[in-house]
Formats: structure tokens, C-alpha cells, sequence
């Protein structure tokens, strides 16, 4: 039994213009202290399919289906206060924006003690002092000081090591990190990549990735799923995958990393994502794809073993383009 | 924050010397000759000079603004020329009145106002949202005048459960001032309760969306936390500044609300003193408007400051 198993998920969501499908049956596994990335363009589902494991999408207008289980326990139908237990505690997140995700009204000190009072039930000055070691953990300087400062006197990078002291406070099963270097500058965003590391490999924490670039992949994952238009692509292990790419659109991903470029220009993949509204019974990267043919249009590809522990969805793979 | 309070009081101490410079112009501005008006048409030129000279007019300006200041400072602020009672006295009369009254209608504003605001957000478009929009759109249409005298046909007249006017001290019979105060803290409170109903809405729904929201929620807080804590404390600094902005129009409010309930209070004596050119009594009543206007400007920041760590931090802030 894998730690965590996610099957069949499906994720819509109930807007003004009708019913848009955000996750398209996902199905995918995360073992004990392993690192997997979810990557894609914005808007492909990935982290949808990451926020509905602790169910921190918005309540009324969500529809789930499928199945999410931790440690062979459902997620997806664990009532509220059930569910309050295992969010910050079993599973917490690390949240895109460093800037906006702290509270301004409160010391770093206090939002981190906060979930430590709420899962370990420490005392307030237990709690502080261990928001102090989590904050040297995270690589914070003067941890002493900085854990009575208020977010507005820490930096970005300083705020993100904040929210990653805040999701391992409690040593969770899973975390999730959703584009976390994404808003930091290239010379911290290494930094923060080796604070998850340290952690996987201090307290065996399995890290769900979220990340639109695969720099960041090759650098610090096992394991990806590639998705596309709310589906999985294509999902092997990391040196696999960038080793023999048999989608087209990882392919295509690949190519617009800035150190594949060609005479200075990026490759870009043409065309747009369809529609998030309608699903037709066809590959969604037909339209894009340099390989389409008349069977793409015919039927939706389906999840294919290419290789050992690689599938792809494609009727045409290959590491060519 | 210490740095902080000193700097604002600072502040306050300017305001309220440019104020006083104001009422003093004010007054000597206004058509007629105070010393001509006290001797009376048939006086004698000499008698007239006496006069002046005896109230000090005879000196120039600036010199007359440090007498103003320094007999004001030591509490004489001259008589009523109605009936010759020291000002102060009347002062010290009529104000703890309308200072009970607005504490009590802010009491209810803040309790209705921010308690269905905090339940209309969280509730968003559910039955208790409109309930309370609802409550705050009538509460922001409906006049004092009309509220009060509604409410003295409901409750004292038709049910008969409260007075219908009338003031009892509280230091007196704490209960019968409590009785007759209660119908009018609350009409005076509604309209800011509605207002105070519809900022903390609306603060209160931009906090909720707010990242660190979604944050609180991850780290398995519960909603009452979530919301009490997180969203709430960031709403407040609106809050608190529409409170300090609303204080005007509760000052207003009590004049009207205070001529309804026939209450002895600061609102009444404005209007009387008004009525009959009551100049020394219009002095002190603009003195203490001004001053009570500065001290919970005053408070507004320091509480502001209190809320906002990037205030109360950079030892500076705004307004």
C-alpha cells in the first residue's frame, strides 16, 4: 500500500458559464519519503489535484469524485472535524504566494506556534520555542529575533522558509509545495529546493511538487506526471522521463527549457489549451501536435506502459518529435 | 509605540491650538460691539471704555488670545448670558449625559453592527446575509427623528415597557437611567450600527479570500479560529477607522435623539444655546466638540497602530 493513493479523482467546478472540469481522473500513487512533481502549463489541474487531498478548495461550487486515501484512510468523504486533524497535522501545504500567505497581524512566531497548539496541544511557550528550532531548521538567521517579527520585516524568501517552518511543524506524511520558488529569485529559490530535501531526507516526508518548470523537476524529484488539459500525460521517473520523453507535450515542454534553447530563441508548443467546458472523445493535444493524425481524433488516448514504471497517453509515442 | 503615542499626541496639541485660534476669531468676528452690548444703548462712551477695558478688549489681539487661552485652561469659560451660570458648571452638567448616551449607542453599534457583519459575510448569500444587508440598508434610511418617535409609540406607549422621555441621573437610580436610556442609545445607535454593519462586511469578505485565510484553513484551524482570529483581526483596522470617522454624526445624532427624548444633555443645551445667541455657551460647546473630536482621533490612531504592526513598527503612520 502505497501512502498516499489518489484514484479516479475527478474535480469540477460549478462557475456562472456551467460546470468546468478541472481534474479528469487522475490517478496517481506517492510513496513514503518520496518527491513527485506535478508539472504543466497553468490551468492543466495540477494543483487542483494536489489542493483536493486536504480539501482546501472552495467548499460550495467544488464537486469531487474518485478516491484520495492516506494510509488507506478516505480523505474525500472525512467529515470537516476529521479532516481539521489531518490538515496541518498529517498534511499541509506550502502555498504559492510567500507575500500574502502569512498573516500581517501576527508574528511569524505566532502563526507557527499556532499549528504546533493546535496538533501537539504544546503549551504557547513550548510551542514558541519550537517555532524557534523550526526556524533555524528552515535556514533562517537570528531565529531568536526573527520569530517575533511580523511577516511585513522578512523578505520573500525569508517569508516561504516561514511557510515551509509553518507545513513541517507537525512532521507531516505529505506535503505539498504548490510552485513554491516560483515567486523568489533564482539565486534563493536552490535554497529553499534544499530545505525540502533536507527534509525528505531528515524526516521521510513525501513532497507532492507543483511546478510548471522542469528545472526545478530534474532538479529535486524522483518522480513526475506530466498533465495536460486536467489529465496525465505522461508519468515515469524523473531521469526516465527527461532521458526518453514519449508524449509530445513533454516533449514539447522539454524543449521550451531556457538550456534547450536553439540560437538563443525558445522553442514554444503552438496552438492553446481547449476548453476547460467541453470534453470531446479525442487526444486534447491533437490540435497542437505535431504528430496528429486521423486516430488522434477518433478516440481519447489512454495511459500506455512504454517502458517499466512509464506510461504516456499517446497512440503515437517516441522521443522524436 | 510609545514613540508612536507621544508623536500623535503631538499632533493632537497642534490641532487643538489652531482650533482654539479659530473659535477665538470666530467669535470676535461675529457684528457687534460685545462691550456696547453689555452697557446698553444709553451708555456713556466712558462707561463703554470701562467695560472694555475691564474684559480686556481695549488690548490687541494676540494678547487677548493669551487670556482666552489662559482663563480657558483654568477652567473659566466665561457665563451664560441667559441666566449668569459659570459655563463650566453647565458643562459639567450637561456632558456626562451625552457621554453615557453615545457610549451606550456606540455599545449597540458595535455590538449589532460588527456581529451581523462578521455573521452576513461568513454567510455570504445564505438567508442571514440578506437579513443583515437588509437590517443595514433601513437602518442607513431610516431618520433618528422618525426611529425615536416610533420607538416611544411601540414601547411606552402602545406596550408600555419603557418611559417615553425624561432623565434620571445614573449616580441617582442606576436602573431608571438605564430604563430611559435604553430607547434612545438604541435609535441613535442603528444607523451606525448599520454602517458599521456594512464596513465590516465588506472588510470582513476581503479578508476571507484573503491567502493567509486559505493558510489558517490548511494548518487545520478551526473555523471560529479561522475566521475570529485571522480574518477578523485584519477587518478591524477599517472598523476602528469608521468608528473615529462616524463620531461626528453620532454628536449630530445625539442632538436630534436628545430633543426627542426631552434629555438634558450637551445636544439639547447646542440647540438652546443656539436658539437664544447664547455666545459664551456656543464657545465651549465647539471648545468641547473639537476637543472630543481630537482625543478620539487620538484614540483611533493609537488603536489603529495597536492593530497594524506596519504602523505601530515604523513609529509613523497616516491622517
Amino acid at each position: 500500500m502505497s501512502l498516499l493513493e489518489i484514484t479516479d479523482l475527478a474535480v469540477h467546478f460549478d462557475t456562472e458559464d456551467g460546470l468546468v472540469q478541472a481534474v479528469r481522473n487522475i490517478s496517481l500513487t506517492l510513496e513514503e519519503g518520496e518527491i513527485l512533481a506535478l508539472c504543466g502549463e497553468s490551468g492543466c489541474g495540477k494543483s487542483v489535484t494536489a489542493m483536493s487531498v486536504p480539501r482546501l478548495l472552495p467548499p460550495g461550487t467544488t464537486k469531487l469524485t474518485g478516491s484520495i486515501k492516506l494510509d488507506g484512510r478516505e480523505l474525500t468523504t472525512l467529515p470537516e472535524p476529521e479532516l481539521r486533524k489531518v490538515r496541518g497535522k498529517d498534511v499541509s501545504v506550502v502555498f504559492q504566494e510567500p507575500m500574502t500567505s502569512l498573516n500581517p497581524s501576527f508574528t511569524v512566531g505566532y502563526q507557527i506556534a499556532e499549528v504546533l497548539r493546535k496538533h501537539e496541544k504544546l503549551s504557547r511557550r513550548a510551542a514558541m520555542d519550537r517555532a524557534v528550532e523550526l526556524l533555524e531548521l528552515v535556514g533562517i538567521p537570528a531565529p531568536r529575533r526573527r520569530v517575533k517579527e511580523y511577516p511585513h520585516q522578512l523578505s520573500g524568501g525569508m517569508r516561504q522558509r516561514v511557510m515551509i517552518a509553518i507545513a513541517v511543524a507537525c512532521s507531516p506524511r505529505v506535503l505539498i509545495a504548490d510552485e513554491p520558488t516560483t515567486a523568489l529569485d533564482v539565486t534563493i529559490q536552490a535554497g529553499v529546493l534544499d530545505v525540502f530535501r533536507d527534509l525528505r531526507d531528515r524526516l521521510g516526508t513525501a513532497i507532492i511538487l507543483i511546478t510548471h518548470d522542469l528545472g526545478v523537476v530534474a532538479d529535486i524529484a524522483d518522480r513526475a506526471v506530466v498533465m495536460y488539459a486536467g489529465r496525465a500525460v505522461e508519468q515515469a521517473p524523473v531521469a526516465e522521463l527527461f532521458a526518453r520523453p514519449r508524449h509530445p507535450y513533454t516533449l514539447g515542454l522539454m524543449k521550451a527549457l531556457p538550456s534547450a534553447a536553439v540560437n538563443g530563441r525558445l522553442a514554444e508548443i503552438p496552438g492553446m489549451v481547449p476548453s476547460p467546458m467541453s470534453d470531446p472523445d479525442e487526444c486534447a493535444f491533437r490540435a497542437r501536435c505535431p504528430r496528429a493524425q486521423d486516430d488522434c481524433a477518433a478516440s481519447r488516448p489512454l495511459l500506455v506502459r512504454q517502458a517499466a514504471d512509464h506510461v504516456a497517453a499517446c497512440f503515437h509515442p517516441g522521443e522524436q518529435p | 509605540m510609545v514613540w508612536f503615542i507621544l508623536r500623535r499626541c503631538g499632533s493632537a496639541v497642534i490641532v487643538l491650538f489652531v482650533a482654539s485660534v479659530l473659535i477665538f476669531l470666530g467669535v470676535r468676528a461675529l457684528p457687534g460691539d460685545p462691550a456696547v452690548v453689555m452697557a446698553g444703548e444709553e451708555a456713556s462712551p466712558a462707561v463703554v471704555e470701562a467695560i472694555r477695558h475691564e474684559f480686556g478688549l481695549d488690548k490687541p489681539l494676540p494678547a487677548q488670545y493669551v487670556d482666552y487661552v489662559t482663563q480657558t485652561l483654568s477652567g473659566n469659560l466665561g457665563r451664560s448670558t441667559q441666566d449668569q451660570i459659570p459655563v463650566a458648571d453647565i458643562l459639567a452638567e450637561r456632558l456626562p449625559v451625552t457621554l453615557e448616551l453615545s457610549a451606550l449607542a456606540m455599545l449597540v453599534a458595535i455590538v449589532v453592527g460588527v456581529g451581523s457583519g462578521i455573521v452576513a459575510s461568513v454567510r455570504r448569500g445564505k438567508f442571514a446575509d440578506y437579513v443583515a444587508t437588509g437590517f443595514g440598508l433601513a437602518g442607513l434610511s431610516v431618520p433618528h427623528f422618525w426611529l425615536g418617535l416610533l420607538g416611544i409609540l411601540l414601547f411606552a406607549v402602545t406596550l408600555r415597557w419603557l418611559p417615553a422621555s425624561g432623565y434620571v441621573p445614573f449616580t441617582e437610580d442606576p436602573a431608571a437611567n438605564l430604563q430611559r436610556m435604553l430607547l434612545p442609545a438604541l435609535v441613535l445607535g442603528t444607523g451606525f450600527a448599520a454602517i458599521l454593519m456594512r464596513q465590516t462586511r465588506s472588510a470582513m469578505l476581503g479578508a476571507l479570500s484573503a491567502d493567509y485565510v486559505r493558510t489558517a484553513r490548511s494548518k487545520g484551524l478551526a473555523e471560529s479560529k479561522v475566521v475570529g482570529a485571522h480574518a477578523l483581526r485584519n477587518s478591524l483596522t477599517t472598523v476602528v477607522t469608521v468608528l473615529g470617522l462616524q463620531l461626528g454624526a453620532l454628536i449630530s445624532g445625539a442632538v436630534v435623539t436628545e430633543q426627542i427624548f426631552v434629555i438634558p444633555g450637551f445636544g439639547k443645551l447646542t440647540v438652546d444655546a443656539v436658539l437664544t445667541r447664547n455666545y459664551p455657551v456656543i464657545q465651549a460647546v465647539v471648545l468641547v466638540t473639537v476637543i472630543g473630536y481630537v482625543v478620539v482621533n487620538l484614540l483611533v490612531d493609537i488603536a489603529y497602530a495597536y492593530l497594524n504592526p506596519r504602523i505601530r513598527l515604523s513609529g509613523g503612520g497616516h491622517g
